[in-house]
């Protein structure tokens, strides 16, 4: 590793067996945690940091991260999108405090170094210094200044940042089949911002994807779901991999719970029967788009989560902040065409969802959990082997985690570790 | 002399402060249901029509309308309860609800009583050594009385904090 010297033969990082087994020190450890940074969310990936309805017209911005690393994604007035590191050049301070607005030019308020909307550093104050005094160095040349900026793309709606300048398409780093899924939910119509969510998880960001990536919990863990009969084994499903084994795609049919059959009801716990919500509209499906799975949850690699959950729906963006801790920015939508009925039932549906909605504070909670079992055993490993059929890649059973297992192949190489 | 313009004030003084110590006595009791973790209690102190969200403040203050819960009536309000009981995994923890800065703002042309207050939700989880503040934010309310008692007809929680620690895993 080149921050500790040494990481590739110290035994500290030995990978245990095969993929069916995972080390803690994936998790918990601060040199793997940097060397993360440095080569997967600073390296050959596309970063989600908006959608575009969140920056409209030209002079918006926003502030969004790329791994840890605070940036700024703004429009210009020739209407493209830019995407910088919210740093100055000169002192290195964090410029842009509000959260989103609108300017001409972004001044960091220390030293009054001014930036246009394209991270070109067009002011220095006392540039030639004053009375023949002072001031920068003759040679300085501002344009040899700008701010840091990324490279950009957006696809049907949503923005991508990368700090490879050399990195392949986004249809390319996708794959045919996430692509595929991922134009499902963004299938062309002009997306309506509806607001946020916010929330902090104690845990490796990694286990978020893992969580989506294991189809397995979603009966087990979500009682509410099974509990009312709405999602259980026998539903329809998929865990889709792309090649590389990054990206997934989470996908079930909604279905009848009288279809269920006994043995499946035996081995979940929680199902009772008879029992429905006093407003079912909640778990209303109007179904609007081209595709035959009524949820889809697409893990995009590194830090983006696509919620098409029924019809509410999001992107959710990972943002670590250490091996211990990430913070969630969700980004919930509608559609323009959306009537009031509609956005109604989105923001009802969103009780699913989010830090308080009836799956997502489980999935918070479930993973802290991990991450606290993971902290104080000195090495420990814990276990991805259901459905051994499948070693790595795309699984037709929810009863799997053999889409895990493809996700630390790919990590494992881009690590090299 | 009884309805001098004097007396008529005084009257409705009286009349103003008997019902902001009625609106103080049921935020009391509305926090005492969350912190003793009665969401069937809870659930009975609004109306039918009740509509409870709660929003962050950033997204109140854009105009947009996600909330972390949203309810548009009385028995998704029950749902939740339901829910946060029955359904969900969550780790124990102790929740106190402080209310306070009370004020009332004024008539709806139904005869629903306008009102805020300010509110703090502390956390103590069984597995962490401290108490944490939760949330930090605003009640808008609209009071309604039904018969004898009073229900709420509204309530936005408009929480300040920008992130919410780990998951709000009961209503505020």
């Amino acid at each position: 590793m080149t921050s500790n010297g040494g990481a590739e033969t110290s035994p500290r990082y030995a990978w245990p067996d095969d993929l069916t087994m995972i080390p803690d020190w994936v998790y918990t450890d601060q040199a793997v945690y940097e060397r993360e940074v440095e080569r997967i969310f600073h390296g050959r990936t596309w970063n989600c940091v908006a959608l575009e309805a969140e920056i409209p017209n030209a002079g918006d911005f926003i502030r969004s991260h790329v791994g840890p690393t605070p940036v700024v994604v703004a429009r210009a007035k020739d209407d493209s999108i830019n995407v910088f590191e919210n740093r100055c050049v000169h002192r290195a301070s964090e410029f842009c405090r509000e959260l989103s607005g609108t300017a001409n030019e972004f001044v960091c308020p220390y030293h009054q170094w001014t930036y246009d909307l394209k991270g070109n550093l067009i002011g220095v104050p006392f540039r030639r210094g004053v009375g023949g005094k002072g001031g920068m160095p003759a040679d300085f040349k501002p344009l040899e200044h700008s701010l840091r900026r990324l490279k950009v793309t957006s696809h049907r709606g949503v923005v991508f940042a990368s700090y490879a300048d050399d990195i392949e398409s986004f249809a390319d780093y996708l794959g045919p089949d996430v692509l595929r899924e991922f134009e499902a939910t963004f299938d062309g119509r002009k997306l309506k911002v509806l607001g946020h969510y916010r929330h902090s998880l104690p845990g490796n960001w990694k286990l978020y994807h893992e969580n989506l990536k294991d189809p397995y919990h979603a009966t087990l863990l979500h009682t509410f779901l099974v509990t009312f009969g709405l999602l259980v084994v026998g539903n329809r499903s998929l865990m889709l991999t792309d090649a590389s084994g990054r990206h997934g795609v989470m996908a079930s049919a909604k279905s009848d719970a009288k279809a269920i059959s006994g043995d499946a009801k035996k081995e979940m716990r929680s199902f009772k029967e008879g029992l429905t919500l006093r407003d079912s509209r909640l778990m209303d499906f109007v179904d609007e788009f081209d595709s035959p799975w009524s949820v889809t949850m697409a893990t995009i690699w590194p830090n983006l989560i696509v919620q098409r959950e029924m019809n509410t729906l999001g992107i959710r963006q990972i943002v670590p902040t250490g091996p211990h801790e990430f913070i969630m920015k969700w980004t919930m939508f509608g559609f323009e065409g959306d009537d009031e009925a509609m956005t109604r039932h989105r923001l009802r549906q969103g009780n699913l969802m989010g830090p308080a909605g009836y799956l997502g504070l489980e999935d918070n909670e479930a993973i802290k959990f991990v991450q606290d079992g993971m902290q104080h055993v000195p090495s420990g490993t814990h276990l991805v082997k259901l459905d051994p059929q499948t070693p790595a890649g795309t699984a037709d059973t929810l009863i799997s985690e053999a889409a895990i297992r493809a996700m630390y192949k790919h990590w494992r190489h881009a690590m090299d570790l | 002399m009884l309805d001098s313009p004097n007396a008529m004030a005084n009257d409705r003084r009286i009349e103003a402060l008997l019902l902001h110590r009625e609106l103080e006595e049921f935020n009391n009791a509305y926090a005492a249901a969350l912190d003793e973790q009665r969401l069937n209690d809870w659930a009975e102190m609004f109306t039918d029509d009740a509509f409870y969200v709660v929003i962050s403040r950033e997204n109140a203050d854009r105009g947009m309308p996600v909330g972390l819960i949203y309810c548009e009536n009385k028995a998704m309000i029950l749902d939740r309860a339901f829910a946060h009981t029955k359904t969900a995994m969550f780790a124990p923890r102790y929740l106190r609800h402080i209310v306070g800065n009370l004020q009332m703002l004024g008539e709806e042309p139904n005869g629903d009583i306008r009102a805020r207050a300010n509110y703090v939700v502390v956390q103590v989880l069984f597995d962490r050594p401290d108490a944490k503040l939760h949330q930090v934010g605003v009640y808008y309310d609209k009071f309604r009385r039904s018969g004898d008692q009073l229900k709420l007809a509204e309530r936005r929680c408009v929480y300040d904090n920008l992130l919410v620690d780990n998951a709000l895993c009961l209503p505020v």
